[in-house]
């Protein structure tokens, strides 16, 4: 299914781009992840397991489990520091 | 930079890079409702240093946001605010982009007819704003620039709310 992953603040950075459109097997949110990961690059290091980062489907915050959907909207973002 | 005058309509979560006037945010919150007798407010500016004994100071502080998760995850927060506090209204106006020590960041006015509901609930607001907005800033000093880490204490003061949301 095609999925729009939106990357904000140091990810955005790290990846260079603030976005991209996939296709992907990917079940959840948490599969999404591994798979970007799994590509290589920068990616590979800016979403690692081992980095603490915030994800949200369809504009609310989500956990690893969530279901993706055709057509959804994915962020990955790093712990939020507003206010 | 204008201040520019707010429109009748003017909705209750705004994220906008220019200044806001606090007396006219207000003003407008209290003509919502002949109800209200207490309005509590924060206003967070910026702060020229931030981690405590940090090497030099902040020249300028940038923030990035999710537009439309950050706008509908605050409404969110004022709703949850509504259903365990008294209050009557609230608004919070943040501002994103490039900004320079002393300059305002964030307001939060909440409104209630008593001032214990609206203290409790502006603090509730801010607690969960801190902690699940999706904003980041970025500071630059003479040194460069980096982003600034989430803190822990943060969280735990979201969680004094009985809301265990765990960002940094």
């Amino acid at each position: 299914m095609q999925v729009h992953i939106k990357y904000f603040a140091s990810i955005r950075e790290a990846l260079g781009q603030g976005g991209e459109t996939v296709d992907t097997e990917a079940r959840t949110l948490g599969q999404l992840r591994d798979v970007l990961v799994a590509r290589g690059g920068p990616g590979a290091q800016a979403l690692a397991r081992e980095r603490v980062l915030r994800m949200a489907l369809d504009q609310q915050l989500a956990e690893e489990d969530a279901l993706l959907r055709p057509g959804c909207e994915v962020a990955f973002f790093p712990p939020v520091t507003g206010g | 930079m204008v201040v520019r005058p707010l429109s009748d309509a003017s909705p209750r979560v705004r994220v906008q890079h220019g200044l806001f006037d606090v007396a006219q945010e207000v003003a407008a919150l209290q003509a919502q409702d002949p109800r209200i007798g207490a309005i509590c407010t924060f206003l967070g500016t910026v702060r020229d240093r931030n981690a405590p004994g940090a090497v030099g100071s902040v020249q300028t502080l940038e923030l990035e946001h999710y537009p439309g998760m950050t706008e509908k995850s605050i409404e969110a927060m004022i709703d949850e605010a509504h259903r365990r506090f008294d209050i009557v209204g609230a608004r919070v106006v943040h501002r994103i982009g490039v900004m320079h020590p002393t300059e305002p960041v964030v307001l939060v006015a909440v409104a209630s007819a008593h001032r214990g509901q609206s203290f409790q609930a502006c603090e509730f607001v801010m607690d969960y704003l801190k902690t699940q907005a999706p904003f980041w800033k970025k500071e630059q000093t003479a040194q460069g620039s980096q982003w600034v880490d989430a803190r822990v204490s943060d969280d735990a003061a979201l969680a004094r709310w009985g809301i265990h949301k765990p960002n940094a």
